[in-house]
């Protein structure tokens, strides 16, 4: 028997969080991604670690922003509509600095919409429904085992650069059973001793006190805030981008597309090159920072761009933004909890192929 | 029928029936051979009316979906079940039939049907006999998509960390599917 075991997404992504060391987990029940809930249920009390099902998603959110304010490694897991109502939480926490990771598994909307799988929280996720120019980490991952990676990753870049990080799934991730390698945890969770709020009691005897606001009223203080931000997101933009090329320098046609859309898209690539079309993959895995410059040098000389995504081509507006013309951009579709399939992808790039003279830069 | 080694297999019936037990043991056996498999089940609201299937995709290669318009082999084990799943069966796929509850039935032309009454076998043993391990019995014996030695140690491992006195009901039972056909 191999090492592998079978697992489900949301386990899976549950029990990376444990092996990074969570200490708190708050949460609201919601589908697709309960599992995370009930595995932490079952799981956190036996570690002595914390688990608190909270009365709503708000709450628990705000729950988060305690405990990671003293330097805890906190998270709260959720999905599309429960997540829209964290927003002003993660701005507030990107404002005053707080390493608080989320969880979020996609499911189809608008609005409450349905619990099918879907990537419709693009937007949501990469620009904020939170006010004011904040940045939120986010990564996205293409299988369980890549889930369990990017856990820990986000982790570690919440701490690293004091800031919101977030794991953006779908409900396919999240519900889905494959074989999983759980390695270890072994990245370094960055020292917090000399910000956390953490000097309850004789703390203040030991050190000045400290305080996380959301809230600048006073002189220059915000615009100097907003400075610093932009700085460090200029940083997280410069060091932690992280995307996968698979057959791109040879290519044709460049497919995009991200989490469980760019496994579909890989395949489709390998099909595609047995029937003679050059196509090859680039799939942005942080969404924020997203790969542009990655991608811009990517695209040179391609014929044309295919992105697909089970959205209304909501990462297409960071794709055109990136390659700045290098190349036409055609987009396939899905909606409302819909999944694309292989034929028609093939379909399309044939029908891109055939109208290749037609599309040349 | 898919190319290339990928096997798309649909389990399909109500709660209680161990539809999403045996598409676990099908993924374990995969893993058992060390195949690529991905699994996935009806979630939420649709589990909640009662019906229940999962869909399991065993590969060589990586498996770009876990959902599949086309399914190479299905396993019907009730009447909603077959209404609803019947037709994403491929061409020249094959239909697993719990007859009990189906009804004698082989409405497509394109398609092959193995059609035994499960329930009745199983209403009708002197042992606890399942229908849905029954139905992988039947499955594995036709298809030949994993060995029967990977099914069984699958049965064996997942029985054992859940409830190692169903075991051997289990293994009788795949053999008993086994055999029939």
């Amino acid at each position: 028997m191999s090492s592998k075991i079978l697992m489900k997404g949301n386990k899976a992504i549950a029990q990376a969080a444990i092996n990074a060391g969570l200490q708190c987990y708050f949460g609201y029940p919601i589908t697709p991604q309960n599992e995370i809930g009930e595995f932490m249920s079952d799981e956190m009390p036996k570690l002595g670690r914390t688990y608190i099902s909270a009365e709503s998603e708000l709450a628990a959110v705000n729950m988060l922003i305690g405990a990671a304010s003293t330097g805890t490694l906190s998270m709260t897991s959720s999905s599309s509509c429960a997540i829209a109502l964290m927003q002003e939480a993660i701005s507030a926490m990107a404002t005053a600095e707080i390493p608080g990771v989320i969880i979020s598994v996609m499911r189809a909307g608008p609005g409450l919409g349905n619990i099918t799988p879907s990537q419709g929280d693009y937007f949501q996720a990469t620009k904020g429904g939170g006010n004011g120019d904040y940045r939120t980490i986010v990564l996205a991952p293409s299988n369980i085992n890549e889930a369990v990676e990017l856990t820990y990753k986000t982790f570690y870049l919440a701490f690293k650069y004091r800031n919101p990080a977030m794991l953006l799934a779908d409900g396919m991730i999240g519900q889905m059973m494959e074989p999983v390698e759980l390695k270890p945890f072994n990245l370094k969770i960055p020292d917090t001793s000399t910000w956390a709020a953490d000097g309850v009691g004789e703390g203040a005897a030991k050190r000045p006190s400290r305080k996380l606001v959301s809230l600048h009223m006073q002189g220059d203080d915000l615009p100097k805030l907003n400075a610093k931000l932009q700085h460090k997101y200029n940083q997280i933009q410069e060091n932690e981008v992280l995307y996968e090329e698979f057959m791109t320098d040879d290519a044709d046609i460049l497919i995009t597309a991200f989490g469980t859309v760019g496994r579909m898209a890989r395949s489709a690539v390998l099909k595609a090159r047995k029937q003679g079309i050059k196509a090859g993959l680039f799939r942005p895995i942080t969404l924020w920072p997203f790969p542009s410059e990655q991608l811009k040098s990517s695209a040179q000389g391609k014929k044309a761009i295919l992105d697909i995504e089970l959205n209304e081509g909501q990462m297409m507006l960071d794709i055109k933004a990136a390659i700045e013309g290098a190349c036409p951009v055609e987009l396939i579709s899905k909606l409302g909890g819909e999944i694309v399939k292989e034929h028609e992808i093939m379909e399309k790039l044939l029908r891109m192929t055939s109208q290749k003279e037609a599309v040349k830069c | 029928m898919n190319p290339d080694n990928e096997k798309h297999i649909i389990i399909a019936g109500f709660g209680g029936q161990g539809v999403l037990f045996a598409g676990t043991i099908l993924a374990e056996a995969a893993i058992a051979e060390g195949k690529n498999t991905t699994w996935i089940p009806s979630y939420g609201a649709e589990m909640r009316g009662g019906s229940a299937n999962c869909f399991v995709v065993i590969s060589d290669n990586e498996i770009p979906s876990p959902i599949f318009d086309e399914a190479d082999y299905g396993i019907f084990l009730s009447k909603a079940a077959i209404n609803r799943f019947e037709n994403i069966v491929a061409k020249n796929g094959t239909a697993f039939v719990n007859s009990s509850m189906t009804g004698k039935r082989a409405e497509r032309q394109d398609i092959n049907y193995v059609t035994e009454p499960l329930s009745d076998i199983s209403a009708h043993s002197p042992e606890k006999r399942f229908l849905n391990i029954m139905a992988l019995g039947l499955l594995i014996k036709k298809t030949g998509i994993l060995t029967k030695e990977s099914v069984i140690k699958a049965l064996e491992k997942v029985s054992s960390a859940k409830k190692p006195e169903f075991l051997k009901f289990n293994l009788a039972s795949f053999e008993a599917g086994y055999s029939l056909v």
